[in-house]
């Protein structure tokens, strides 16, 4: 009988752990539905409506944070996948130093972000009053400041790649006849493309949730991200419309989540076919 | 007869050295082949054969020392426009492109030279095009049809076999009407089977194509199977230039003789022309030449050694058997005689314990010269009946002042091993153990990457790391004058190819 108690304790403890992780989004989800402005006000739930995603297009403010959060995602994470990229082959080909030089690469991964966030603070500060390069704290900072926040993370994914790599390849394309910078991207990078690919997503995702930097490096103009919009207007009176953003964000990743896992299972079912050798 | 020509020299590397972080690879090499010519690069792993290719290749830059392709100097020329291809070991295709853009790639970046045009000085300037589309595709398909994968243009690189990616990376080199093909063990992560098929393929096509290849191997059968002429390599420098048969049956020294083909290595004395001494007994021999007494190593085929039986009138050496194992045509012997013990090739069978007569016949004995009797140093007094050299601080009794530049001269037998690293003055690494009869010599390189050669009755294991200790009253110093500053002299000159 012991066995059977085991058995259902394992379910128990599997099921606690998945409500508890899903436990807050799920109530988001559901309130996103709500006609109610607060949670736990004294009429329940309220009605079942989907005002609060119309109510979300009508809030320029939040609309506007949503779309800075997106545009500056997407423009750091390129470029940090372009610069990490290259850092990476660069790294791979690094002849004395190759050590040192990547774990200084990587040292940002594991720091804390506030001491990032405080530094690129002073650093506009001292660009601004001691250099004076005039830096408008702002989207572009953001860019900048998010670019340099992620950019180890790509080299962090594309490098176990490059060590994946055969190690003539680059001589094989030199030795065809192309020049350098040519076999890096017609044999080199095609090789690097999952790396790239991961490691966009993973800048994409660290820049979208990112706040500690972004509410440091924002600037007083009134630019803000999601995070930072929330932040500014949890002490006022938060739009409730947050939940229905929050429900559209969770769905979207979700999505993608399992796009990403269709065509992964594809790609690998059509390589194990093909690498079943047909004869000849 | 030798005729006065000029040689065709495809590929002339002159003087060259290689040192990667203070380890000399190539030392001081030079080598010249001839056009059309199949030429493999043999030697151990760590020889320098694979530095070299890669230097003619262009990935690796000499330290020292020139390359030539066709008379043009390319020690500085960037792979991309050498004319030169290369086959890696590992195949190295482009996992992203399919069979026939592999092949196609190198074609695609090519230039050819499709006419003349008079520019606006009125001077005429060559014109180049890109190949077109159709005749990339015949060029691919003629590629891939001289290595048999006719209809595998559309494949995935990756679904093909280790040998099917071999033929497409030949086949990727070959499009490009190299002038010389550089082979770097090719067949190295093939099977046996695989192996032998595309040794044939690759003499075949070397036959039909007449291109020079460049071949490398630590596989003496494969060498001497493919090639037309065999440079053997150890330690960055050349051993012996020769054809296979010249290699086998006239190695230049016990190295060669080791490395190549299964060998007893025996060591002598030259009585006279003709007539050699070895094990206590005297011999007949082709060689001559050589100093009166002079020591020498000689060396002893297998299949030359002939087993009698005891009671027999010929043969001149006689010895037991230790064991006899049965190789499909042949049986293979261990028979000890005067303290040797002789490795035998013969069709007659003889039972363990047995005693027999061994017969040599003068062409069956290959004399060589020793290739080093002493080891020889260069150090310096440091002090009173104190001598630096090999990274060590020795005590020699001299009444040379402190700092006086010597070489000292090390006997082999004056030198002991040790098991313990620190029961000797210096310490070494082995190199390499070769049983000369009655005696190991043992060579250890030492942290300052000079070598030791040491007569020893141990055999020691290759890589160990080993104490040197050495006996003093053997050893003898000499003051360095300025004028012999060579005390290196390469042995390997320009040796011809």
């Amino acid at each position: 009988m012991n066995k059977k108690l085991w058995l259902v304790l394992r379910w128990v403890f599997l099921a606690v752990v998945l409500i508890s992780i899903y436990l807050p989004i799920m109530l988001i989800i559901v309130y996103s539905f709500s006609s109610e402005r607060n949670i736990g006000s004294d009429s329940g739930f309220g009605d079942f409506t989907f005002s609060l995603y119309g109510r979300l297009f009508q809030n320029d403010l939040l609309m506007e944070a949503t779309l800075n959060t997106l545009g500056i995602g997407l423009a750091s994470a390129l470029l940090a996948t372009f610069i990490g990229t290259f850092t990476a082959v660069g790294l791979y080909y690094m002849r004395k130093g190759k050590k040192a030089v990547n774990l200084v690469s990587q040292v940002t991964v594991v720091n804390a972000e506030i001491v990032t966030a405080v530094g690129f603070l002073l650093l506009s500060i001292f660009l601004r009053d001691v250099i004076q390069i005039p830096i408008e704290k702002g989207v572009l900072w953001l860019i900048i400041t998010h670019t340099v926040l992620t950019t180890p993370y790509v080299i962090l994914t594309v490098s176990p790649r490059l060590n994946q790599l055969n190690p003539n390849l680059y001589e094989a394309g030199l030795d065809l006849g192309a020049r350098p910078m040519r076999t890096l991207f017609t044999v080199i990078m095609p090789q690097l493309i999952g790396g790239m690919v991961s490691g966009f997503a993973l800048a994409f995702t660290l820049s979208l949730d990112d706040f500690v930097v972004t509410n440091l490096n924002k600037g007083t103009s009134g630019v803000n991200t999601i995070s930072t919009y929330v932040y500014d207007n949890l002490k006022r009176n938060l739009d409730p419309a947050i939940r229905a953003l929050s429900t559209i964000i969770f769905v979207i990743v979700l999505v993608v989540l399992i796009v990403f896992n269709i065509i992964k299972n594809k790609k690998a079912k059509a390589e194990q076919s093909a690498s079943k050798p047909l004869g000849k | 007869m030798r005729e006065q020509r000029v040689i065709d020299k495809i590929i002339d590397v002159k003087n060259v050295t290689k040192v990667f972080d203070d380890t000399t690879v190539i030392d001081e090499l030079s080598l010249y082949i001839r056009r059309g010519q199949f030429v493999t690069l043999l030697g151990p792993s760590g020889c320098g054969k694979t530095t070299l290719l890669r230097m003619i290749a262009g990935f690796v830059a000499p330290t020292e020392g020139k390359i030539y392709v066709e008379g043009q100097d390319v020690t500085t020329i960037p792979p991309y426009k050498r004319p030169v291809n290369t086959v890696f070991q590992k195949y190295a295709l482009f996992p992203h492109l399919n069979v026939f853009n592999n092949v196609a790639y190198g074609l695609k970046l090519k230039k050819i030279l499709s006419g003349e045009k008079t520019n606006r000085k009125g001077e005429k300037v060559p014109v180049f095009r890109k190949f077109t589309k159709e005749e990339i595709a015949n060029k691919v398909n003629r590629a891939l049809k001289l290595v048999g994968l006719e209809d595998y243009g559309h494949r995935d690189v990756n679904s093909l076999s280790g040998g099917q990616q071999q033929r497409v990376a030949i086949a990727r080199a070959l499009v490009c009407e190299p002038k010389v093909l550089l082979l770097d063990e090719p067949l190295g992560a093939l099977d046996l089977k695989m192996r032998k098929e595309m040794q044939i393929e690759l003499t075949k096509m070397h036959k039909e194509l007449g291109i020079t290849f460049i071949y490398v191997t630590h596989d003496q059968e494969e060498a001497l199977t493919m090639s037309d002429v065999v440079v053997v390599l150890n330690d960055g420098l050349i051993q012996q230039i020769g054809t296979p048969k010249q290699v086998y049956d006239e190695p230049a020294n016990a190295f060669v003789a080791d490395f190549i083909g299964e060998s007893n290595i025996i060591s002598g004395i030259m009585i006279k022309d003709f007539s050699v001494k070895f094990l206590d007994t005297v011999f007949v021999c082709e060689d001559k030449g050589f100093a009166k007494n002079e020591q020498v190593d000689l060396v002893i085929r297998p299949e030359d050694i002939t087993v009698l039986p005891e009671d027999s009138d010929k043969g001149q050496l006689t010895g037991t058997v230790l064991s006899a194992v049965f190789k499909g045509t042949w049986y293979e012997m261990e028979i000890t005689a005067n303290g040797y013990e002789f490795t035998v090739q013969s069709t007659i069978e003889a039972k363990v314990g047995q005693k027999v007569k061994l017969s040599i016949e003068p062409d069956g004995i290959h004399i060589m010269k020793k290739l080093r009797t002493v080891n020889e140093f260069v150090g310096e007094v440091s002090g009173e009946n104190t001598v630096d050299f090999c990274g060590g601080t020795f005590e020699i009794s001299t009444d040379l002042e402190r700092g006086t530049p010597v070489k000292v001269f090390v006997p082999f037998d004056a030198v002991e091993l040790t098991d313990d690293e620190e029961d000797g003055e210096i310490g070494g690494n082995v190199a390499r153990s070769l049983y000369k009869g009655r005696y190991y010599q043992v060579q250890v390189y030492t942290d300052t990457d000079e070598d030791f050669y040491i007569d020893t009755s141990d055999e020691w294991d290759i890589d160990d790391r080993v104490g040197i200790k050495l006996d003093k009253s053997k050893l003898r110093l000499e003051v360095i004058v300025e004028e012999t500053e060579e005390e290196n002299q390469a042995e390997d000159g320009g040796d011809e190819a």
